[in-house]
């Protein structure tokens, strides 16, 4: 299976993420040599087989509903490109 | 010092034979010497000395641990407060973590020294370590080839006594394969041994924390720090942490190590294989039993991973978006502009393709032949190891079909790269934990052997590789130019 | 041609937890800007969600009110989408295996009684909030709210008008308030709404293509938006056009909805089992220990105060529309000893009224049950008459003095010495002539006359039925 320039394209604004014009052809080179691979999986008849998602056999742990964390602004935004009044800025969003 | 075991430098330490703080000087001399190595992404002297002095006041003063001032390393995917952690990546260039991961938590209450951050595959993501935004490590062995990854600056260290011991982080081979390609023991835990809090997620089913050491000995030691139940992860296990040193020297007699006859076909160079067929034969010197298993689903491991790995990763990496840390585009016009090239040129192309491909395989109307597909045999081949560790013991295989390739040999061409951790794969899938530990030597380059036991035998894998180092002594070997 | 309307909506309840659904930051509304967001709000490199129990219980709660079947393994999925409120570019939600599966709603409109289905109602956390006010060109982002736990219940398209809409989301609202589970403030966003709205020409089968009208945070806005939606799709189609699918914003200034442009692009979710979290399960005990808590819902204690009480509909209803207030009532009406329909008309008259005009709620009252039930106590024996009881009830407002204590003061104790009421009486008729000329003449009206100045001269001290009495017999002679 391939994918074309176009299906990369799309990708990777599904993923916002930028590409270089340049590199699209090759990156739909790899990804379509990555489905080729994958195509592998098609020749194994798995009807019936139940989907693992992760490799525990575990329910989730819960946690007591207790307030544990403290203000820590100052310290996570010291880290942040660009706040304000202690708001994360972004550039316009329009709704 | 630096050849020492870290039993042997806890006594040098505590007989006054040298402080913490001549250690750790020793250490970061050294890693001065051999910056050629690129083995470090970050170094910091100053906090290393510090801590390395907080350490020989509680070694004078009373209950230290076995770690306490022993200098070690931590892969650059573990969060360090204060520290720059990078991942790899240039979007965590100018990231300093404002909190410890649960494993460096561990080790500062230990008392360890931490050196620096070692360098590693982008995102914890390839085989070589040339993804690297920091540029790609060199194998202490031979300079002209790759430490494997993506803990690869991990492997280049301790091979090359940089450190004692380094943490690394295994999700489909990168402590196994770098230990094997570099000549040192490197332990994958059960998935759940070790707290994934504060280590940063590259694919969150498969990930896992774990030592990288010259013997298994240190690797005991290592793990028995960082494992154990965290509350912060929930997908930590609940279950008590082993004396891992305690069983170190049981006997190996009527040991079942199962050979899996699709771990040793074709793909698998030659000599490799001689080497690992000797090593095999020293354990049945040792009293164990061998005996040839199958395990039908292997050879769908790797279309597997690059499914299920890259379809987790493209979610857990939607997360730098250059808002609230991390790299940030130059003047962004708007939203999508900011998020589309603080990605675009704050990830590398390896991170990329992953991004692209889990998302791809994630998107409307691919969903199940990819994504449920491959956890459908992501079942299988974990019934596969049930299935075998039902009948055996252990699992023994290689742990890469070659030994370390040229820097620049595979990097172009994707997909080898991929199809190099053929060995390595099936353990994440499954979750079961796997050992590396040096086995030889082909055309003078290390040679891996890889132990496979069941969820949560970590123990008893330590034991059989440390026998093993018992009798051969392929871990003390030092590359030329690092003695 | 005729049309019918068909509406489904999706409410978005904040579960009432002090800490958030995967983290121990504090809920609590209002702080300054991401003085609340730790590091797991914030989805900093490495971080991990664990789950909060509480927001699984609450869940679980509303699950067996509204009789649901109880999934007992549900799976948490990432919801992926790239927004500045939404900081790890995916949603905490539930797909494929909610926690609460189909259950239903009972509802009456214009005293007709219809069963809404609830389809399902999972869990998942909020997103925080953008600031659009100007941060020179820029907004602005908080993550408080980012992680707060959110139950997302979402009904079957069984609505067939705007009204059915708002006595559903009424019927909710009351409800999730009941089991304590949301504090139900619409102004802070703890209530939303999302409607679906299409229209279909009545008689046919398949459902016309629906438009998503998102975020409606009042009552009388969600009849209002759902109303004009309507519109806007017949009009559309009877000139031709056709409905898109597609997501629209009530603005309530302008009285009208609009397309969203930002989530005009078809939205590709790619959700995914999440790994960080593992199947919540809920076992069968569990989920009857939780029904054995159930407080007795709004339905069964409006049918049991007509029973029990003799109350009617409309007092019953007010009674019941908040267990605080259906609590206060059972209260006052134990203390006081009185009769139930005494308690139920100054509760729903006289109190309610004060507490609306100071915009407070039961639970704010300044006049507690006891003082209520003590002054409600000295009618009933006579002690003062409803119309002194009401200056009383005014006095205890302002003081915190019991009713006794009120009257003792200010000497409003009714007068039952008839020898008294009698010689004003006697000094009234005999100082009004005129009156008593047209009373007996037949101006029955004068009457009222009489009634008056006497308590007036009595200061509204006597006791109204013995006054009527005295005064019949004294004019008749």
């Amino acid at each position: 299976m391939s994918l074309t320039t176009d299906e990369v394209k799309k990708i990777a604004h599904l993923a916002r993420l930028g590409i270089d014009e340049q590199d699209v052809e090759s990156y739909a080179r790899d990804l379509s040599g990555m489905l080729d691979l994958m195509a592998r999986m098609s020749e194994l008849n798995t009807e019936g087989v139940d989907p693992m998602a992760h490799p525990m056999d575990q329910v989730q742990r819960l946690r007591a509903d207790v307030v544990t964390e403290q203000d820590n602004r100052e310290k996570f935004q010291a880290i942040a490109p660009q706040v304000e009044a202690g708001l994360y800025l972004v550039p316009k969003v329009i709704e | 010092m630096h050849n020492k075991t870290m039993t042997q430098l806890a006594h040098g330490l505590r007989s006054g034979e040298f402080s913490s703080v001549e250690l750790t000087q020793a250490f970061l001399d050294r890693i001065k010497q051999h910056q050629e190595l690129n083995a470090y992404i970050t170094v910091n002297e100053d906090l290393a000395l510090q801590e390395a002095c907080a350490a020989d006041i509680r070694l004078a003063n009373g209950n230290p641990e076995l770690l306490t001032g022993i200098p070690i390393a931590q892969k650059d995917i573990f969060c360090t407060e204060g520290v720059k952690t990078t991942c790899g990546s240039r979007m965590l260039d100018n990231f300093i973590a404002p909190y410890n991961a649960t494993v460096v938590e561990k080790f500062n209450q230990a008392g360890a020294v931490m050196l620096g951050k070692l360098n590693m595959d982008e995102f914890a993501m390839g085989s070589s370590n040339e993804t690297s935004h920091y540029g790609a490590v060199k194998n202490p062995w031979d300079t002209n080839t790759v430490p494997g990854g993506s803990s690869g600056g991990s492997a280049a260290a301790v091979a090359a006594r940089l450190a004692i011991g380094a943490t690394g982080t295994d999700t489909g081979g990168s402590i196994r394969q770098p230990a094997a390609l570099c000549g040192i023991t490197g332990l994958k835990p059960t998935y759940g041994r070790v707290s994934r809090y504060g280590m940063i997620a590259y694919a969150s089913s498969l990930d896992q924390g774990g030592p990288m050491t010259r013997g298994a000995e240190d690797a005991a030691i290592m793990l028995q720090t960082m494992a154990g139940f965290d509350e912060k992860d929930s997908t930590s296990v609940d279950l008590p942490v082993p004396d891992y040193r305690a069983g170190l020297n049981n006997s190996l007699a009527g040991l079942k190590i199962g050979l899996p006859k699709e771990f040793f076909g074709e793909g698998l160079n030659s000599d490799v294989a001689v080497t690992l067929e000797t090593a095999v034969n020293e354990y049945r010197k040792l009293g164990a039993e061998i005996r040839e298993i199958s395990m039908p689903n292997l050879n769908l491991a790797i279309p597997a991973y690059y499914v299920v790995a890259p379809a987790e990763c493209s979610a857990n990496l939607s997360r730098f978006d250059g808002v609230r840390y991390g790299y940030r585009c130059e003047n962004p016009v708007d939203l999508t502009d900011l998020y589309t090239r603080s990605r675009g040129e704050g990830f590398g192309k390896e991170v990329k393709r992953r991004i692209l491909m889990g998302t791809y395989a994630l998107s409307a109307g691919y969903y199940d032949a990819y994504y449920i597909k491959a956890q459908k045999i992501r079942r299988l081949i974990s019934e596969d190891f049930k299935n075998a560790l039902a009948q055996v013991d252990v699992i023994m295989g290689p742990v890469t079909p070659t030994t370390a390739f040229g820097i620049g040999e595979k990097i172009g061409n994707p997909i080898e790269m991929y199809l190099s951790d053929i060995y390595t794969i099936a353990i994440n899938l499954a979750g079961v934990p796997a050992m590396s530990i040096p086995a030889g030597f082909a055309q003078g380059k290390p040679v891996g052997l890889q132990i496979i036991g069941n969820y949560f035998a970590e123990d008893r894998l330590l034991n059989i590789a440390h026998q093993y180092q018992q009798v051969a002594d392929w871990h003390l070997h030092i590359p030329k130019g690092f003695e | 041609m005729e049309w019918e309307t068909v509406i489904g909506l999706e409410i978005h309840t904040q579960l009432a937890t002090k800490s958030k659904i995967f983290s121990g930051a504090s809920t609590a509304y209002g702080a300054a800007p991401n003085t609340q967001a730790c590091a797991v709000d914030l989805g900093l490199p490495g971080v991990l969600p664990v789950l909060n129990e509480e927001a699984v219980h609450k869940a679980v709660i509303f699950g067996m009110a509204i009789e649901a079947e109880i999934s007992h393994y549900s799976v948490f999925a990432r919801k992926n989408y790239f927004y500045p409120d939404l900081p790890k570019g995916y949603q905490i939600s539930q797909m494929e295996l909610p926690i609460v599966g189909p259950g239903h709603l009972d509802i009456e409109v214009d005293g007709v009684s219809k069963r809404i289905g609830i389809t399902r109602a999972h869990l998942e956390e909020d997103a925080g909030k953008s600031l659009h006010e100007d941060f020179h060109g820029l907004t602005g982002v908080d993550l408080n709210r980012a992680g707060t736990p959110l139950l997302e219940i979402v009904s079957e398209p069984h609505m067939r008008s705007a009204k059915e809409a708002v006595a559903y989301m009424r019927k909710l609202h009351e409800l999730v308030r009941y089991l304590d589970i949301c504090d139900g403030n619409m102004q802070e966003g703890s209530f939303r709404c999302d409607a679906n709205v299409s229209v279909r020409p009545k008689g046919q089968k398949e459902f016309g293509t629906r438009a998503e009208i998102k975020n409606i945070n009042s009552f009388k806005f969600v009849e209002k938006a759902i109303n004009h939606e309507i519109e806007r799709q017949i009009e559309l189609i009877e000139t031709g056009g056709k409905v898109v699918q597609e997501t629209r914003l009530y603005d309530s200034v302008k009285d009208e909805t609009r397309s969203m442009r930002s989530k005009e692009e078809a939205n590709d979710y790619r959700y995914f089992p999440d790994p960080d979290l593992l199947p919540v399960f809920i076992s069968e005990d569990y989920k009857q220990q939780v029904k054995a808590q159930l407080p007795e819902l709004p339905q069964a204690k409006k049918y049991r105060f007509n029973e029990q009480y003799a109350l009617d509909d409309e007092n019953a209803n007010i009674l019941t529309s908040s267990r605080q207030l259906a609590d206060y009532f059972e209260t006052v009406l134990k203390e006081s000893g009185c009769e139930a329909k005494l308690c139920a008309n100054w509760i729903t008259g006289e109190l309610s009224a004060a507490l609306n005009k100071a915009r407070l709620e039961i639970m704010e009252s300044p006049v507690s049950h006891e003082r209520l039930a003590g002054l409600l106590a000295r009618i009933s024996d006579n002690t003062i008459s409803g119309k002194i009881a009401k200056q009383v009830f005014e006095e205890m407002w302002r003081s915190p003095a019991t009713a006794d204590e009120i009257i003792a003061e200010r000497g409003l104790k009714q007068i039952t010495d008839t020898g008294a009421i009698e010689a004003i009486i006697d000094k009234i008729i005999a100082d009004n002539p005129g009156q008593v000329e047209q009373y007996r003449s037949g101006k029955d009206k004068v009457f009222g006359f009489f009634v008056g100045q006497v308590m007036k001269e009595m200061q509204g001290k006597a006791n109204p039925g013995e006054v009527n009495k005295m005064l019949q017999a004294k004019l008749k002679q």
